[in-house]
């Protein structure tokens, strides 16, 4: 596939974007980075060798007595000193380079409730003993990906709502512009609560709500730039040619519409994120034991004596957010016509 | 005109509704109101006037593109005006449009190629062919082969205009309506497609519906015209004739503003007093009777309808009413 000029340009002038070039970078690699973080922190090895016996635990579930004799028929506990020390005679094991899930329990000498940042936890551990660091790449992950699914979603739905009133126009225009007065005139976050206390929210369900109200965010711009477009007259030939509707919206206005699209996903994204973040920090988030960076706001304002709680989070979600917000306004920079490639004016 | 004309428009009304609200009466612009006329097959009827007197409109209304406020389209004997969208929609191939600015028909990205294939693949035609079709299809209107890989901002004004034109024709029209297909192109490129268009008529035998204000142009490739005013037609006649003897005052001021090719050629200047009355509004009685050199009493209440004066020339005047135009002249003066 060949680039139209117009994209090269685009694609140019985004590169010619130093801090939104590099950023989009130290995005992407901690993104796929945390795509792995399985590998990454886990309380099991990656491979492991046990008197000449080959084990993947990060792959497979082993039983105990599966992997030596004093084991119990459950689940290997690979963090259980005898264990180690078994295979420390009798074979290797390679670990991540962070030996905790989200979820393990730090055992050790000292306490390990709220244990400053050390070898043994590089960011120290929480109030209920666990890893920051392994949260902290956990709840990255986990942020990131609501709010892609989120942005995705509603994108999609917005999208399609501005075009349909934009393109109709008239009473379907009308009816849908006070439709969504209304609808976005609901206490979210009300509704949010008593859901919260119906059913406990997971990451579909929550998904789901915020849908029911993101949607609305693009609906404006993309309505304003079908009811500039289903009057250009290449949008009148094509339907003179008899070109559906659907496909005169899809093929000859959206593709023009795109710009002001494309131009708020960054924005919508780093949206997103916040929004889960500050459910989380309210407890109405994910369900409890979750990864989350909001849930890591809250325990560093339960716990000010412990500030690398508080300093991490505020640390990886600013510095997030603000990837984000770089990569936007570069993204913003690109599609503006008036831009000349090589950054310019 | 023996059989069934190709195009037929019966007292066709388009009002358009400006502003107003939940309690605000909303004022309705008579755009087009009342008109009739025909095309035959292979005909080129010229729709001329001022700018707002509803021409294009009319050419709209015909393909449908807004809905009518009343009034009847035939194409070929059968009424197209009240079909339902999915019904209407075989029948859009037969009437295709060609708009007056070169730079906003043509979507900016799309290729050449696939702004010709639209109407192929829309319509079924030359399943498979597409290339030879889109190569024949370049050569009709003049354009290098390598045009299809190409983007629309690689082309003049002009070349658009012909990519345009060659649209239209992808989908086997017997009708082509030509929004002011010229009017906003350099003279020299002018020419080319006007005598493009001539040449296409006259091979692929397409009627046409050439909606222009530029009566030279309008007289060089004509048929017949019809002069608009306000929402109507006011007269339609052979080119000839009416160039030959204008009935209308309005059409006799339009001719007499056209430019003579020909240093100190005298002639009479009709300069038209004020301006066109709001659409909103029109004066009673005959609509030009606020502007007409000749009008008198009964203009002012009592609207003329369009009637025969000779053969094919119609016109809606008092003055050409009675049985001795020209006393009633001696009258109005």
């Amino acid at each position: 596939m060949t680039l139209s000029p117009i994209t090269r340009r685009r694609l140019a002038n985004f590169r010619a974007n130093r801090r939104g070039w590099i950023s989009l970078w130290i995005f992407g690699a901690l993104f796929v980075l945390s795509l792995f973080a399985e590998l990454v922190a886990n309380d099991r090895p990656i491979v492991a060798q046990v008197d000449g016996r080959w084990f993947f635990p990060v792959f497979v579930e082993y039983a105990g007595d599966e992997v030596w004799e004093g084991g119990l028929p459950t689940a290997a506990d690979w963090h259980d000193p005898e264990l180690r020390q078994a295979i420390a005679a009798r074979g290797w094991a390679i670990w991540p380079p962070i030996p905790y899930r989200h979820d393990t329990l730090v055992i050790g000498d000292p306490p390990t409730v709220l244990s400053p940042p050390s070898a043994r936890n590089w960011l120290g551990t929480d109030d209920q003993a666990r890893d920051v660091l392994a949260r902290v790449i956990y709840g990255f992950r986990i942020s990131v990906l609501f709010g892609f699914t989120l942005t995705l979603i509603s994108s999609v739905i917005g999208i399609a709502a501005g075009a349909v009133q934009g393109y109709y126009g008239g009473l379907t225009d009308l009816l849908f512009q006070r439709f969504i007065e209304i609808w976005s005139g609901m206490p979210q976050l009300y509704l949010l609560i008593i859901l919260a206390a119906v059913i406990e929210p997971s990451f579909v369900t929550l998904l789901l709500f915020l849908l029911l109200f993101s949607w609305m965010g693009l609906t404006g711009v993309v309505r304003a730039e079908f009811l500039r477009g289903r009057n250009l007259d290449y949008v009148r030939a094509a339907k003179a040619l008899g070109v559906s509707d659907v496909r005169v919206m899809a093929r000859h206005i959206l593709p023009n519409a795109m710009v002001a699209t494309l131009t708020f996903l960054p924005f919508i994204l780093s949206g997103s994120v916040t929004v889960l973040a500050s459910l989380d920090f309210l407890g109405f988030g994910l369900p409890p034991g979750s990864p989350s960076l909001g849930e890591l706001v809250a325990q560093g304002r339960n716990n000010l004596q412990a500030p690398w709680l508080g300093i991490t989070a505020f640390v990886v979600l600013g510095g997030t957010l603000t990837l984000l917000i770089f990569i936007g306004e570069a993204v913003r920079d690109a599609f503006d016509p008036r831009k000349l490639p090589g950054g310019g004016r | 005109m023996s059989a069934i004309p190709l195009l037929q428009a019966t007292d066709i009304v388009k009002h358009f509704p400006v502003g107003g609200g939940l309690f605000a009466k909303a004022r309705i612009v008579r755009a087009v109101d009342g008109v009739s006329f025909e095309i035959a097959r292979g005909e080129t009827l010229s729709l001329v006037g001022e700018s707002g007197c509803g021409k294009s409109t009319v050419g709209r209304a015909v393909l449908r593109l807004v809905p009518l406020t009343s009034g009847q389209v035939l194409l070929d004997g059968q009424r197209i005006d009240d079909l339902s969208a999915s019904a209407l929609r075989p029948l859009r191939r037969r009437m295709q449009v060609v708009f007056q600015d070169p730079f906003s028909s043509l979507n900016p990205r799309m290729r050449v190629r696939d702004v010709l294939i639209e109407p192929m693949r829309n319509f079924g035609l030359h399943e498979g062919r597409w290339d030879a079709r889109i190569a024949e299809l370049l050569d009709l209107v003049r354009l290098p082969k390598d045009s299809a890989g190409r983007w629309p901002h690689e082309f003049s004004g002009g070349q658009r205009q012909r990519i345009g034109i060659a649209r239209a024709l992808a989908a086997e029209p017997d009708l082509i309506v030509c929004d002011e297909a010229v009017s906003a192109l350099d003279v020299s490129v002018k020419a080319q497609v006007v005598n493009l268009l001539q040449d296409l008529q006259a091979d692929l035998g397409l009627a046409m519906l050439f909606i222009s204000h530029d009566l030279a142009i309008v007289e060089h490739m004509t048929h017949r015209i019809a002069v608009m005013y306000l929402g109507r037609i006011v007269e339609v006649a052979e080119r000839r004739s009416l160039f030959a003897a204008p009935k209308h005052p309005y059409t006799e001021a339009l001719l007499s503003a056209v430019p003579v090719p020909e240093p100190g050629a005298q002639r009479r200047r009709i300069i038209l007093a004020g301006d066109v009355p709001s659409p909103v509004n029109p004066p009673s009685g005959c609509r030009f009777h606020t502007r007409c050199p000749y009008a008198f009493d009964r203009c002012r209440s009592e609207e003329p309808a369009l009637r025969a004066t000779a053969a094919g020339h119609l016109v809606a005047c008092h003055l050409h009413e009675g049985p001795d135009p020209a006393k009633l002249l001696a009258r109005a003066a």
